[in-house]
């Protein structure tokens, strides 16, 4: 019986083998290339770039070099910046609007199916046609910018995804000080909560790396980033794609909170009513705080779109748009238009890495949980 | 007097909680009716200063237009959708079978293993992917979006099957085992039977994905074997459309997944939480 057991799961991994093969090529085995790729000079010698056996010299970290201090590559450093900024107000407005559909329906509203299924059908669209639709909504002259009109207002006269308006502007050249002082900000954070929570060891670490970040500030003043001063900002011309982008994802959202929402136990809801919480302080004290890995868990997963996001953007702006650019379309461009395959592979090397930071933690959060359960 | 105030201040509040669903509802059906009203007008008619109007003369030509041009695009993704869901649901339920019921030593590493490609920017892989499906002679081809597809849709596949397979209880798989069940003949006698409402929810979620999905279609196909989505956006992207056209082919691209979402929507919602982990 036990060797039957055992040859079951020999069998059992067997099985699972051609996926392990499967994956490990196509995932990690691409990754490896494609980092390797991206230290290399590919692409750059134009009769090279497409041969099928391309000669390819080893440069090291130049590409990476070339996009955070290069000359030409201002636009790698934009899209960054606005890659950021997006998944800011992308995240926010998800989960603003997400929550408040969550509560509304929560509290049981006379068709609440039709309201729940209206909230999420965006999400079963694909991104290209939410892209085409609101590409024609957002037209300067029409769409949105003309609804004032239909209650006798004056009409909207913001140029949406053309506008050329960039604010919050600071000098890419900053980042050397503004960076480590940021980290530094986060670790000690870290540290003081590591403390507070017993694990000194933990709070050790974190504190040496503040100290560590907060000396890399201070030398950082003396960097040179780039020969000149080079101002980067928030394009005002995202603030289409963020309305499109919270209309398809507020009603996922809305789901996960759903779901957070129906698993608190009435006697739960009951009690603080009887103990005298009313509507705002249910919420706010009680439901709000068992929500946090929900909410945890949403913020993970949007951010995880928003950092990749490509297909809105190619259908609502166009592939050239530069004023609505993102490093996973520059990557796209910078490829296969432009056959610079090593820079191109460098950038999604980027995007893997701003991904992995925030999926790997969390990946071992959840399969923890899991396990627990 | 006291007694009343609590009931006319509810009554007020869940006519504000209407009044805020109402909002909400005409801010998320405002694209749908601008799709429907552009696609409707003839193109003539299409206008800045009139878009909002309804049409004047209802126009049906531009689905028949949008139909004809679209119609290999829709059987490109229809194959595609089909046989990748199929492909990868089922190796997803032996993955999961094998994960739930017949644990390994590292196997928990091997599912985080899995699970990681899930997650991943497709970007960080699509030059070597795009070099590898050329050197297999599948560049241009539906067959090499089909394999691509199905090697990405692994992990959430096994994901959702796994999690699915925990719940049956072990005590089945070891009677089935007693009687002289071998691995199979479990999997056929003992799980399958009660894999239906997985299946469900595991082609429901690959179907959307797939149907929807871009970036691998956009390079990894060419005009012959385009899927919808990429001739979606070439048409939207072209200066100088008439919108009409635009707006009728998105109808029709996203009229499978929005019919699979009405008819299945309490699966979908399942495999969407399901997308968010928890191993």
């Amino acid at each position: 019986m036990r060797w039957r057991k055992h040859t079951n799961r020999i069998i059992g991994f067997l099985v699972l083998l051609p996926s392990i093969v499967l994956v490990g090529i196509f995932v990690y085995g691409f990754i490896g290339r494609t980092v390797w790729a991206s230290l290399s000079d590919w692409g750059q010698d134009p009769a090279q770039a497409l041969a099928l056996d391309p000669v390819t010299r080893f440069v090291g970290l130049d590409n990476y070099r070339q996009l955070f201090t290069g000359v030409i590559d201002g636009r790698f450093r934009q899209d960054m910046v606005s890659t950021l900024f997006f998944t800011v107000f992308f995240i926010a407005g998800c989960l603003l609007v997400g929550l408040l559909l969550a509560i509304l329906i929560d509290h049981k509203p006379k068709g609440e199916g039709l309201f729940r299924g209206v909230f999420l059908f965006p999400f079963a669209l694909s991104f290209v046609v939410t892209g085409t639709i609101w590409r024609w909504l957002l037209q300067p002259n029409g769409g949105v910018n003309r609804l004032p009109e239909l209650v006798g207002l004056p009409r909207g006269e913001f140029a949406w995804l053309t506008s050329k308006r960039q604010i919050w502007r600071f000098d890419w050249n900053d980042l050397s000080v503004w960076l480590p002082l940021v980290l530094a900000a986060a670790l000690a954070a870290m540290a003081l909560a590591a403390f507070r929570a017993g694990r000194r060891r933990r709070g050790a670490l974190a504190l040496a790396g503040t100290a560590l970040l907060g000396i890399a500030a201070v030398l950082g003043r003396s960097v040179t980033l780039l020969p000149f001063p080079e101002q980067h900002g928030f394009n005002l011309a995202f603030i289409g794609i963020v309305l499109a982008a919270v209309w398809q994802m507020a009603g996922y959202t809305m789901a996960l909170y759903l779901a957070g929402l129906s698993g608190i136990p009435e006697e739960l809801r009951e009690a603080a009513i009887t103990e005298g919480a009313g509507g705002w302080a249910l919420y706010t004290r009680i439901i709000l705080p068992l929500m946090a890995p929900i909410t945890l868990s949403a913020m993970i997963v949007l951010g995880h779109i928003s950092l990749k996001i490509f297909d809105l953007v190619f259908a609502m702006a166009g592939p050239d748009n530069s004023w609505t650019d993102v490093p996973a379309l520059l990557m796209y461009i910078t490829t296969f238009r432009g056959n610079q395959f090593a820079k191109g592979a460098a950038i999604g090397v980027i995007l893997l890495l701003l991904v992995a930071v925030i999926i790997v933690p969390y990946l071992r959060w959840q399969l923890r949980e899991g396990s627990r359960e | 007097m006291s007694a009343l105030a609590p009931t006319r201040r509810r009554l007020s509040w869940r006519w504000l909680m209407y009044a805020i669903l109402a909002l909400a509802v005409s801010c998320f059906l405002v694209p749908v009716y601008m799709m429907l009203v552009t696609a409707l007008k003839e193109p003539a008619a299409i206008g800045l200063d009139t878009a909002w109007q309804l049409p004047r003369v209802w126009n049906w030509a531009s689905f028949a237009e949008a139909w004809a041009s679209f119609r290999p695009k829709l059987w490109n993704s229809l194959v595609l959708t089909v046989s990748a869901s199929a492909a990868s649901a089922i190796l997803g339920s032996l993955n999961g079978y094998v994960l739930a019921k017949w644990p390994f030593p590292g196997s928990n590493a091997v599912f985080a293993f899995l699970l990681f490609g899930m997650f991943i920017p497709y970007q960080a892989i699509l030059i070597p992917l795009f070099a590898f499906i050329r050197s297999i002679g599948l560049y241009g081809s539906i067959w090499g979006l089909v394999v691509v597809h199905t090697v990405y849709g692994l992990p959430i596949t096994t994901l959702i099957f796994r999690n699915y397979y925990m719940e049956i209880p072990n005590s089945l798989v070891e009677a089935a085992a007693l009687d002289g069940g071998g691995f199979f003949g479990i999997y056929r006698h003992v799980i399958f039977p009660v894999s239906l409402p997985g299946f469900v929810v595991v082609i429901i979620w690959q179907f959307t994905q797939v149907w929807n999905e871009f970036l691998f279609a956009v390079s990894l196909s060419n005009p012959e074997s385009q899927p919808i989505t990429v001739a979606l956006a070439q048409l939207a992207g072209g200066e100088a459309v008439k919108w009409n056209l635009p707006m009728a082919g998105a109808l029709l691209a996203a009229l499978p997944t929005l019919l699979v979402y009405v008819i299945f929507g309490r699966y979908f919602v399942r495999g969407l939480l399901a997308g968010s982990v928890k191993g």
